[in-house]
C-alpha cells in the first residue's frame, strides 16, 4: 500500500500516525466545499420543490398561497396532459435509444474495421454531438425537414412522392428523429470504445480454433458489448427524459399536445401558466422518475469503482 | 494466415465508412453551405449544391440584425466562468479523495453522481422563484453559477479518475530522493496531471457551451448566450435561413474544432469511468 499523500510532507514511517491524522483533516478540508456546495444545490430547491407542491399557488393569482395537500398531485397525475407528455415521453425516450443503439452497433463494427482515414470518419460521425440543441434543431426543421423547401421534401419529390409535412404529420418523429441524429455519435462512440478495447488475441484465438466470423461475433464480440450498450442506455436515459431545448425552438409542444413531455408540461404550466403548485408537483415526479433510472446506473458505476 | 486484411475488404469497409460519415455530417455541411448563399438561393427548389453566388453577407447581417458579438460575449464569459469555477472547487475535492481515501470516498462519489441525476426541470420553480426575488434573472452571474453547479459532478468525477492513474509510487521514489513537497508537485505531479486538467476542462467547456435547458429559462436578453440568440430565429420573420445558417456556424465553429481534440475524453467524462 502506498502512504497516503500529504501536504505536511511527512515521509518517515515513524510519523505515519499522526501524518495520516493530519492527512484526513487536510483530507476534509479540501473535500468541503464541493461537497457542501453540491448538498445545498440538492436539499434546497429539492426541499422548495416539496414545499411549492402542496401549496395552491399562482403567480397570476396575486401571491395567495394556501396549503392543500396533495391535490397538486391528484391535479397533475390525473390531467389528460400528463398521460399523453408520459406517453410521449417514453415514446420519446424508447424510439432514440432504438434508433442511436439499432445503428450505433453496426456503425460502430464498421469504424472498427480497416478503413483509410479513419480519424477524418470519426470527426464527421461525432460532429453532431457537439452542436448545440438549439441550432439541431432550427437546422433539421427549417433546412431539411421544411414541407416546401426542405432538402427531404426535394428528394422525395425527386422520386414522385408526396413531401411529408414532419411538424404537422408526424411532429414527434421528427423530433426524435432530431434527437436521434444528436445522440447517435455518443452511442457509436463508446461502442467503438468498448470494441477497441476487445482483446485483439482472443478473437484470433476464437479464430484458430476455427471460429467462423458470425460465431465470434456472437460468443466474443457481442458478450463484450453488453455492459457498453448498458451504459448508453441508462445514461442517454437520464438525458432523454429531460429534453426540452429542441421541443421549445421546433413545435412548443404541440400540435395540441402531440410532442409535449414531462419536462416540457412542466416548463409550460410553471412559467406560461405560472400554476407553481401543479408544476413542483411535476417536477418530483419527474425527480422520482429519473431517480429510478438513476438507481441502476449508479450501481453499475459503483461495482466499476471497484475494479 | 486467417486474419490477413485483404484489399478488398479495406476498400468496402473505407467505402461504407465515409459514405456514413457523410450521411451523418451533411446537416452541419448544409447549413454550412447555406450561410453562404442568398436568401433566395437557400429557400430555392431545386437546392443549388456548389454552384451559387457565393456570398458572405449574411455573417455581416448576423451583428446588424442582433447583436451577435453580445451574445458570444455572454457564452464566452459563462462557459468558461462556471467551467473555471468549477474546476477551482473540484481540483481540491478529486485530489484529496484520489490520494487520501477513505472508506466513505465511493459513496461520496457515487452521491455525487446522483445529484447529476436531477432532472432540472424538478427544481426549475424553486430556481426560477430564488432568482426572481434575488434578481438574478438574465443576469450572467446567475447563469454562471448554476451552470457550474450543474457541471461539478461531472468535473469532479473526471478529475477524480485521471488523479487516481498517477501511480503513488513515484510520489515514494521522489521523496525517497529526498524532493520537497514543493518540488514534489512541481515536477512530479503537476506534469503528470496536466493532461488529465486539460481534457476535463475542455469537455466541460464544451458542456456548458451547449447547455440549453437553464439558458432558455432564465435568460431572455442581456445575458442570453448563443444558445437562447439561435433560439430567436424560431419565429418566423420572412426569409431568414441564410441568416440563421450563418448565426448557426459561427455558435458551433469554435466548439466543433474544440470538441474534435477531446473526443477521446468525451467517453471517460460522460460514462463517468465506467467505459473507458
Amino acid at each position: 500500500m502506498a502512504t497516503p499523500l500529504s501536504l505536511e510532507s511527512v515521509s518517515q514511517r515513524g510519523t505515519a500516525a499522526t501524518g495520516t491524522r493530519q492527512t484526513q483533516g487536510l483530507a476534509r478540508l479540501l473535500l468541503a466545499p464541493a461537497v457542501g456546495l453540491l448538498f445545498i444545490w440538492m436539499i434546497v430547491p429539492l426541499a422548495l420543490t416539496i414545499y411549492f407542491s402542496t401549496l395552491h399557488y399562482n403567480l397570476l393569482d396575486s401571491e395567495s398561497q394556501q396549503f392543500v395537500g396533495l391535490d397538486n398531485f391528484r391535479y397533475f397525475l390525473t390531467d389528460p396532459a400528463f398521460i399523453a407528455s408520459l406517453q410521449n415521453t417514453l415514446v420519446l425516450v424508447g424510439s432514440v435509444l432504438a434508433l442511436t443503439i439499432l445503428l450505433g452497433i453496426p456503425l460502430a463494427l464498421l469504424l472498427d474495421q480497416p478503413v483509410l482515414g479513419r480519424s477524418i470518419v470519426r470527426l464527421m460521425v461525432i460532429a453532431p454531438f457537439f452542436v448545440m440543441p438549439t441550432v439541431s434543431a432550427l437546422v433539421w426543421k427549417n433546412l431539411l425537414m421544411h414541407p416546401v423547401s426542405g432538402l427531404f421534401a426535394w428528394i422525395a419529390k425527386l422520386f414522385g412522392a408526396t413531401p411529408i409535412d414532419w411538424f404537422n404529420d408526424a411532429p414527434l418523429f421528427a423530433v426524435i428523429l432530431i434527437v436521434s441524429w444528436q445522440w447517435l455519435p455518443f452511442a457509436t462512440l463508446i461502442l467503438l470504445t468498448a470494441l477497441q478495447s476487445l482483446d485483439e488475441e482472443q478473437k484470433e484465438a476464437a479464430e484458430m480454433d476455427g471460429a467462423g466470423a458470425l460465431s465470434t461475433f456472437i460468443y466474443i464480440t457481442v458478450p463484450h458489448l453488453a455492459r457498453p450498450i448498458t451504459v448508453v442506455i441508462l445514461i442517454e436515459t437520464i438525458f432523454l427524459l429531460t429534453v426540452f431545448a429542441e421541443i421549445f425552438v421546433t413545435t412548443g409542444g404541440g400540435p395540441g399536445l402531440q410532442t409535449t413531455n414531462i419536462a416540457f408540461l412542466i416548463y409550460s404550466q410553471a412559467l406560461i401558466q405560472y400554476d407553481i403548485g401543479s408544476a413542483s408537483a411535476g417536477g418530483l415526479v419527474a425527480v422520482v422518475i429519473a431517480n429510478i433510472v438513476a438507481f441502476f446506473l449508479v450501481r453499475i458505476v459503483g461495482r466499476n469503482l471497484e475494479a | 494466415m486467417a486474419r490477413a486484411v485483404t484489399t478488398n475488404r479495406v476498400v468496402i469497409s473505407t467505402a461504407a465508412a465515409w459514405l456514413c460519415g457523410f450521411l451523418i455530417f451533411f446537416p452541419i455541411l448544409w447549413m454550412v453551405l447555406a450561410s453562404f448563399k442568398t436568401e433566395l438561393e437557400a429557400f430555392a427548389i431545386p437546392p443549388s449544391f456548389l454552384f451559387f453566388h457565393w456570398t458572405t453577407e449574411n455573417y455581416a447581417t448576423v451583428q446588424e440584425r442582433s447583436d451577435y458579438l453580445l451574445h458570444a460575449l455572454n457564452s464566452i464569459i459563462i462557459a468558461g466562468g462556471s467551467t473555471i469555477i468549477a474546476m477551482l472547487i473540484a481540483i481540491p475535492a478529486a485530489w484529496s479523495m484520489a490520494f487520501s481515501p477513505t472508506k466513505r470516498t465511493k459513496d461520496l462519489l457515487l452521491w455525487m453522481l446522483s445529484t447529476k441525476m436531477m432532472p432540472p426541470v424538478g427544481v426549475l420553480v424553486p430556481i426560477y422563484l430564488i432568482y426572481r426575488d434575488l434578481g438574478l434573472l438574465d443576469t450572467r452571474v446567475g447563469l454562471t453559477f448554476i451552470l457550474c453547479l450543474g457541471n461539478l459532478p461531472i468535473v469532479v468525477w473526471m478529475l477524480f479518475t485521471y488523479f487516481k492513474e498517477i501511480p503513488k509510487d513515484i510520489l515514494e521514489a521522489a521523496r525517497m530522493d529526498g524532493a520537497t513537497i514543493g518540488r514534489e508537485l512541481i515536477y512530479v505531479l503537476t506534469p503528470m496531471a496536466v493532461p488529465g486538467l486539460a481534457s476535463t476542462l475542455l469537455l466541460n467547456l464544451i458542456l456548458a457551451w451547449n447547455e440549453a435547458f437553464w439558458t432558455l429559462n432564465l435568460s431572455t436578453l442581456q445575458a442570453a448566450p448563443l444558445t437562447v440568440f439561435i433560439a430567436s430565429y424560431s419565429s418566423p420573420e420572412g426569409l431568414f435561413w441564410a441568416k440563421l445558417s450563418a448565426a448557426s456556424t459561427l455558435a458551433i465553429a469554435p466548439i466543433l474544432v474544440l470538441g474534435w481534440f477531446s473526443q477521446r475524453q468525451l467517453v471517460r467524462g460522460l460514462t463517468f469511468g465506467a467505459v473507458k
